[in-house]
């Protein structure tokens, strides 16, 4: 499937504030404004590893994501739809995406 | 033009077809099913082109770049490169790629591109992009990324002969390979490729006019944190009561066959040596191992249902947290899930771990996951020791107890890899990304197809590896002859001698020579000492009436020696070519080693305490 185009983050850069995909919640939905992986954390990974595991899973600047589904303990891991994907992920490693929330889903 | 060859492999994200594609190309039948990482290692087949060629086809592990982390994806990697020692690049790459999800594959494609080799597309799963209402623009994504495209339904075998024909075509042209430009990307280049990815796919491809919504509102329910939970807790159990219920009858038919097979041996040979060959050696041997094909049957029709409708991501998907907890990988789930069936996939299952700690830690674990080999030993001991009763409103009380036995199968899993995990090797957590496919319906023929692959897997490894054997145990069992007018023949015999010298060291835990006999040869294989126990006692009964084994054992043992059989035998490693495979896994001895010591203390201590405990409450 494909390109539902996707509202560059510069557009509504003051709709609401960035959050991290960790932090949302089911129902919330955006786009994806940025991947970086933050140095310093309890990782055996080399630095920029999980970005470009992020990055070539479809995790990259400009997907719209959609919070699904929590997992039944303690909210994790999340289902999440990236574009047309359905994807599943911990919340520790959404931690390393921003997203801003579309107006409409607040 | 004739005597032409080639080789081909196919790549492309996981679950796009590839198997599928391979199947139908080469008339093999390797393991197709709804999820990420279902191939782990490279399977070579041969197909014939129309031009005469005959191109030997390389299927591969599915990946979303060639920058390898786990062992399966360095496996296509090097596949691709042709860096494996003795072996050239392909000649030409066959994309594979799910025609209702392209953004990733568009990536991968771009990567492949500057592996240089000449590249055909195939624009696989075509139905369900029609169905869709996917609107593809073939000519214009053929001219944008220079290399010809066909569009195949691999389930189908649709669009293979298009397929082969274009790589002849490709071949025919003479498209050299270029050179080899792929390096690792970095995180900005993966991003600029995603830009481009993105440019061709809004360029030709329009979103679909009727998207699938039924993925979506299955999830609601199924991957609901309370519903979802219980709904895959009540499937389990379904399926442990149906593996006892629902393949009983057909047991007891099969049971009733043999029995009359071996009556009217007994009509026709005269007592002696070659009628007790063949009703103590070959009918109570192995024909007391393949009863048990109604519950293999069973259990692989749910293991198969399970796999082709895309819902084994979504029990992994519930189970992550208390996996996690254990302290293991979330890609654990799957290898751990298809040792149901049989360790020895399910270990191999584990190279989609990338860190080598979280994958031995799999390994470690997988043979207690109860395999479909431990059904036989499982089902007679129940069915000689659990009275056929019905509880709680109607659930079968045996089934319970095979569902008490799954369930400590899966909760010592899980304590080992806990005690693994949080004692000895304590480490970070590794990252954990999974695709939730969209269900599918699994088509009848392709189930079918898969039953009848694992019955002839039960009973090829009944003729295989069990007639032999129980050939060797009835020999073990029938000489040397007794003198005349000995009061128990078989206790002269070398299997009656091994028996009695070895008992001494099982008696605490209640097992008799018998039993001790049984677990020898039943080291092979775990189901084998079903067929030795047939065996042994067919041997020393030669004047009792032959009935089912269930009623022998529940003649000759306890209650509580039964319970410590079946202890053992969720423990027990009583299998060398799991002990094998994990060699060959591991690369080195020192993991089966382990293995075996800790799972043969693990079936010792948890027979023993099963059996004490039995004992004080008057089973003995
Ligand atoms: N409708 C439809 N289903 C297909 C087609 N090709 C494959 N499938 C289904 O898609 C799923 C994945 O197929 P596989 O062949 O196992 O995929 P794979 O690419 O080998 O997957 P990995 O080995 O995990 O990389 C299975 O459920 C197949 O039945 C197709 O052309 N049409
Ligand atoms: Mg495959």
């Amino acid at each position: 499937m494909s390109s539902t185009p996707t509202t560059p983050p510069t557009m509504a850069q003051d709709a609401s504030p960035a959050i991290r995909l960790s932090q949302a919640r089911p129902g919330d939905a955006g786009w994806i404004v940025e991947v970086r992986q933050q140095s310093g954390r309890d990782r055996s990974l080399p630095p920029e590893e999980l970005e470009r595991r992020l990055l070539e899973f479809g995790f990259v600047e400009g997907a719209t994501v959609e919070l699904l589904h929590e997992g039944p303990v303690g909210g994790d891991p999340i289902a999440v739809r990236l574009d047309d994907m359905r994807v599943a992920l911990r919340r520790d490693d959404a931690h390393e995406v921003w997203i801003r929330l579309a107006a409409e889903a607040k | 033009m004739s005597a032409l060859s080639a080789r081909i492999a196919l790549v492309g994200n996981p679950n796009s077809g590839k198997t599928a594609l391979f199947n139908a190309l080469t008339g093999a039948r390797q393991k197709v099913a709804n999820y990420a990482g279902v191939t782990v290692e490279r399977k070579e087949g041969t197909v014939k082109t129309p031009a005469g060629r005959t191109l030997s086809v390389l299927d591969l592990p599915g990946t979303y770049s060639l920058r390898a982390r786990s062992p399966d994806e360095a496996v296509t990697r090097d596949a691709v490169l042709g860096r494996l020692a003795g072996e050239t690049p392909p000649d030409a790459l066959v994309a594979v790629a799910d025609a209702t999800n392209l953004r990733l594959v568009l990536r991968l494609i771009l990567e492949l591109k500057a592996v240089g080799r000449p590249m055909v597309l195939a624009l696989n799963m075509y139905d369900i992009a029609q169905r869709q209402g996917l609107r593809i623009d073939l000519d214009g994504l053929r001219r944008e990324l220079g290399c010809p495209i066909v569009t195949t339904v691999a389930t189908r075998k649709r669009g293979i002969d298009a397929l082969t024909a274009e790589v002849d075509a490709l071949l025919d042209k003479g498209a050299l390979a270029g050179p080899n430009q792929w390096r690792e990307p970095t995180a900005a280049e993966i991003r600029d490729a995603h830009r481009e990815a993105q440019r061709i796919l809004r360029t030709y491809v329009r979103p679909p006019e009727r998207p699938d919504t039924l993925t979506g509102r299955i999830d609601s329910v199924l991957l609901h944190p309370v519903a979802g939970l219980a709904i895959l807790l009540a499937l389990l159990f379904l399926i442990f009561q149906a593996v006892f219920a629902w393949a009983a009858p057909l047991q007891d038919l099969i049971d009733l066959g043999f029995q009359g097979l071996a009556g009217l041996v007994g009509q026709v040979l005269p007592d002696g040596l070659l009628r007790s060959f063949i009703t103590d050696g070959l009918i109570a041997g192995v024909g007391g191992v393949l009863v048990f094909l109604p519950q293999i049957l069973v259990l692989f029709l749910f293991i198969i249902l399970l796999e082709d409708s895309g819902y084994m991501a979504r029990a992994a998907f519930l189970m992550d947290r208390i996996m996690g907890g254990a302290g293991l990988h979330g890609r654990a789930f799957i290898p751990l899930l298809s040792s149901f069936a049989c360790a020895i996939p399910g270990i191999m299952a584990a190279r989609v771990i990338d860190t080598r700690r979280d994958r031995m830690t799999t390994i470690l674990v997988a043979p207690l996951m109860t395999c479909s080999a431990r059904i036989p030993v499982y089902t007679l001991i129940i069915s000689a020791f659990i009275p056929s009763e019905r509880v709680w409103g109607g659930l079968s009380l045996q089934g319970l107890v095979m569902f008490g036995l799954y369930a400590a199968g899966i909760l010592s899993a899980l304590l080992v890899a806990f005690v693994i995990r949080r004692v000895f090797w304590r480490g970070a957590v590794e990252p954990f990304l999974m695709e939730l496919p969209t269900y599918k319906l699994p088509a009848f023929s392709s189930v079918a197809r898969g039953l009848l692959q694992r019955a002839e897997i039960f009973i090829g490894r009944a003729g295989r590896i069990i007639l032999p054997l129980m050939v060797l145990v009835w020999f073990l069992s029938s000489f040397p002859a007794a003198p005349p007018g000995a009061e128990s023949p078989i206790d002269y015999t070398f299997a009656g001698r091994l028996g009695h010298f070895l008992q001494p060291l099982l008696a605490p835990i209640g097992f008799n020579w018998q039993m001790t006999v049984a677990l020898i040869p039943g080291f092979a294989a775990r189901e084998v000492a079903v067929a030795a126990l047939g065996t042994v006692y067919a041997v020393g009964d030669a004047e009792a009436n032959i009935g089912a084994l269930a009623t022998q054992l529940h003649h000759h043992w306890s209650l509580a020696t039964g319970l410590s059989f079946l202890a053992w035998y969720v423990f027990a490693p009583q299998c060398l070519s799991t002990l094998a495979v994990v060699r060959r896994e591991t690369n080195s001895w020192v993991w089966p080693a382990v293995m075996v010591a800790y799972q043969g203390g693990l079936a010792y201590l948890a027979a023993f305490i099963v059996y004490r405990t039995a004992v004080a409450f008057g089973a003995g």
